[in-house]
């Protein structure tokens, strides 16, 4: 089987965050027979401008990240949001300009959420990772589940882990009310959101939470702990990597 | 300044407010799902829906001349209003020459945007709203907060002790149906008795010149057919071309608002009473109006006049279920009156509107005419940010991160140094952040790992 020079782009808040989500998404790439690269010169796909309108940012921010994302086969990336800014508003907001255009289409194609990726591209499962019996919540965040139609891969993957039982979670295509500048432009509003979010969980028994963004984890779990809620949060590439029984978001490594 | 944090804060304190809300969203809800679970292939019948409202938006002018043409043949009179003021001073002026002292109202949401009921109070004329949860609204002095349930705010107990207090002769049990037959003694008599009737329309036929009303309680029949005169307020966009078209949007709308086939009244009237009708208006009058629509459709709007008003955006919007609709301000809520409301009011005045949305994309999931609605709020965003409306603290802010991203080496050391600072105040949990005071008043931040993701992979770490 051949092997695909693969692009990992860890996502800034992973770089800063929570560093050892890239790490899982650069183990589980290579066990897929992929030859990983993680450009040096990745900062930030320029979400955070677009969504407050800074176009101008955000246009330069693509061009940059574009140029260099097209020496790869595959640009790979574990966030769905982050995944859904170059595969969806790349085209967009360089439609105005035809060479760029065709540039972002490009870089558009092949990039991939890791779970698609994994899934429906490398046809890879988890095949040694085993859990005591564990009860798992799995939380569908937005822009992964309507940008790019993230929903049934990760639940493929998850089923391969031994041990693993997904409970059902109601309302779990509802947004945890993070939202990227909204959580800090409206706490408020946020808040409220998130508190619904959290009984949900709390009222579904699952002793872990999962999802494929760390933004929407890190609220989630950044909630739960304030309520006094002993639930265990990982991004689902740790846990598909075998790095679930490591420190959760928020305990201390 | 806008208020909208203020109006929000305030909704967000008052608990019954909430439980009102999510009774009603979250029956909504649920029914549409049922209602598209039920129907055959959605999602085609969805294309078809938005690509009719294309079609005339895009043949704007041909379709209202045909409409005009044949609703005069029809004997009804049709007069053009660029503007909100110019709207209500023709439905005065018409209600003036007909000597009315009271109308009878049928809900219309373009009533409301134009202000009508404000300019029917200044020009002295009594007003009975038909509707019944209009007829709330006007006995509490309020505005509406939804546009299908405009009293979606007010708990079943609210409403009752509103009427005990403002009905003549109220209900005693308390039960829905004494309570509707309370409303119903206090308005049929009103209704009956009133000059004038106006009333919306949801769709205006080009090719027969019909107007197409939908109520549940059949209000419009019984507030058009008593008076005699009826006018008719309409927006442009509000053209299919024929009947065909109309009962395919009409699928749609019913299932969309309420997860309904169909609503229980669906009337279509064309032009006044003719010699041998039994009853009807003697003169009926409609006035189309722009008020921004025309606009719309030059400044990267035109997806939005494709909207048939059936409220399924906020029903299923996560921060319009927190806050309601009165939230908002304006006299469309949830993300539909997002992309809206700076149309009617400025965005100087509604900047908040299209930034208090988390772009999660479920108002356009569930839009029965695939209106891009997360797309339209990021340009409001964008305008806002051209103009300078968005506040110092946030551009500075995004500026210095816009500046380091463009740096990944600069960024790299910026970075680094932000994440040290932030491990000075705790491993595991931190839940006192400076600077994110927004963030950490609520729930907890994780403390970063020792070093960026960038750092330990330089170093050699592969997993």
């Amino acid at each position: 089987m051949s092997r695909p020079r693969v692009a990992l782009f860890v996502t800034c808040l992973v770089d800063a965050m929570r560093p050892r989500i890239g790490f899982a998404a650069l183990a589980t790439l290579e066990a897929a027979g992929c030859e990983v690269v993680v450009p040096e010169a990745q900062t930030c796909c320029g979400q955070p401008a677009l969504n407050s309108g800074d176009r101008a940012t955000a246009e330069d921010l693509a061009r940059r990240t574009i140029a260099m994302l097209e020496p790869f086969e595959a640009v790979v990336i574990p966030s769905g949001s982050c995944a859904g800014t170059i595969r969806s508003h790349y085209p967009e907001i360089l439609e105005h300009d035809p060479e760029w255009l065709a540039r972002a289409q490009a870089v558009s194609a092949k990039t991939y959420e890791i779970m698609a990726y994994l899934d429906e591209v490398r046809g890879w499962r988890p095949d040694d990772v085993t859990l005591p019996a564990t009860k798992a919540a799995y939380h569908d965040s937005c822009s992964g589940l309507r940008e790019l139609g993230i929903k049934a891969q990760p639940r493929r993957l998850l089923k391969a882990v031994e041990g693993l039982d997904l409970v059902p979670l109601k309302g779990e295509e509802t947004c945890c009310g993070f939202g990227g500048t909204f959580c800090v432009k409206y706490p408020a509003i946020s808040n409220a959101i998130v508190e619904e979010k959290a009984a949900a969980i709390e009222e579904s028994g699952a002793d872990l939470l999962l999802a494929g963004d760390l933004g929407c984890l890190m609220n989630m779990a950044g909630k739960l702990h304030r309520r006094g809620t002993p639930v265990r949060a990982f991004h689902t590439i740790e846990l598909l990597a075998g790095m679930g029984d490591g420190a959760a978001i928020g305990e201390p490594a | 300044m806008s208020g909208f944090t203020d109006r929000a804060d305030a909704a967000l304190a008052d608990r019954i407010l909430k439980i009102a809300v999510e009774r009603t969203a979250g029956t909504a809800e649920a029914k549409r799902a049922i209602a598209v679970d039920a129907f055959p292939d959605f999602d085609r019948a969805r294309d078809r829906a938005a690509a009719i409202k294309d079609h005339v938006i895009a043949h704007l002018g041909y379709y209202l001349e045909q409409f005009e043409a044949n609703a005069v043949a029809a004997g009804a009179r049709v007069h053009w209003a660029r503007t909100a003021d110019e709207a209500c001073r023709i439905v005065i002026d018409l209600c003036k020459a007909a000597g009315a002292r009271s109308v009878a109202r049928s809900k219309s949401m373009l009533g409301e945007e134009i202000g009508l009921p404000h300019a029917l109070a200044e020009a002295g004329i009594t007003r009975v709203e038909t509707d019944l949860a209009e007829h709330i609204i006007q006995l509490a002095d309020e505005r509406p907060s939804h546009i299908i349930w405009p009293a979606m705010h007010k708990t079943r107990e609210q409403v009752s002790a509103l009427f005990k207090a403002r009905h003549r002769t109220p209900h005693e049990e308390e039960t829905i149906a004494a309570m509707a037959e309370s409303a119903r003694r206090e308005l049929r008599t009103q209704m009956l008795g009133a000059d004038v009737g106006i009333s919306g329309a949801n769709f205006l036929i080009a090719d027969t010149g019909a107007i197409c009303t939908v109520t549940n309680e059949g209000n419009a029949e019984l507030s058009l057919v008593p008076p005699r005169m009826q006018i008719v307020t309409a927006g442009i966009e509000k053209i299919v071309p024929s009947m065909a078209h109309a009962t395919h949007m009409l699928r749609m709308l019913a299932r969309s608002a309420t997860g309904a086939a169909l609503t229980q009244y669906t009337t279509f009237y064309t032009g006044p009473r003719r010699p041998g009708d039994r009853d009807g208006p003697e003169e009926m009058h409609i006035v189309l109006v722009d008020n921004g629509r025309t606009t719309m459709r030059e400044e990267g709007l035109a997806e939005m006049l494709r909207c048939i008003r059936c409220g399924a955006c906020m029903n299923h919007c996560v921060v319009f279920r927190q806050i309601g609709g009165h939230a908002y301000g304006g006299t469309y809520p949830g993300p539909m009156g997002a992309v809206l409301t700076p149309v009617l009011d400025g965005l100087a005045k509604s900047r908040d509107l299209p930034n208090a949305c988390t772009l999660n994309g479920k108002c356009q999931e569930v839009c029965p005419v695939r209106i891009p609605l997360p797309t339209l709020l990021r340009g409001w965003r964008e305008k806002s940010w051209r103009e300078g409306l968005e506040p110092k603290t946030m551009r500075a802010g995004l500026g210095v991160w816009a500046w380091f991203a463009r740096r990944p080496a600069l960024y790299r050391m910026a970075s680094g140094m932000a994440l040290r600072s932030m491990r000075v105040l705790g491993r595991g949990w931190i839940s006192k952040l400076p600077l994110a005071d927004g963030w950490t008043a609520h729930r907890d931040m994780p403390a970063p790992e020792a070093q960026s993701f960038m750092a330990q992979y330089k170093k050699g770490r592969r997993r």
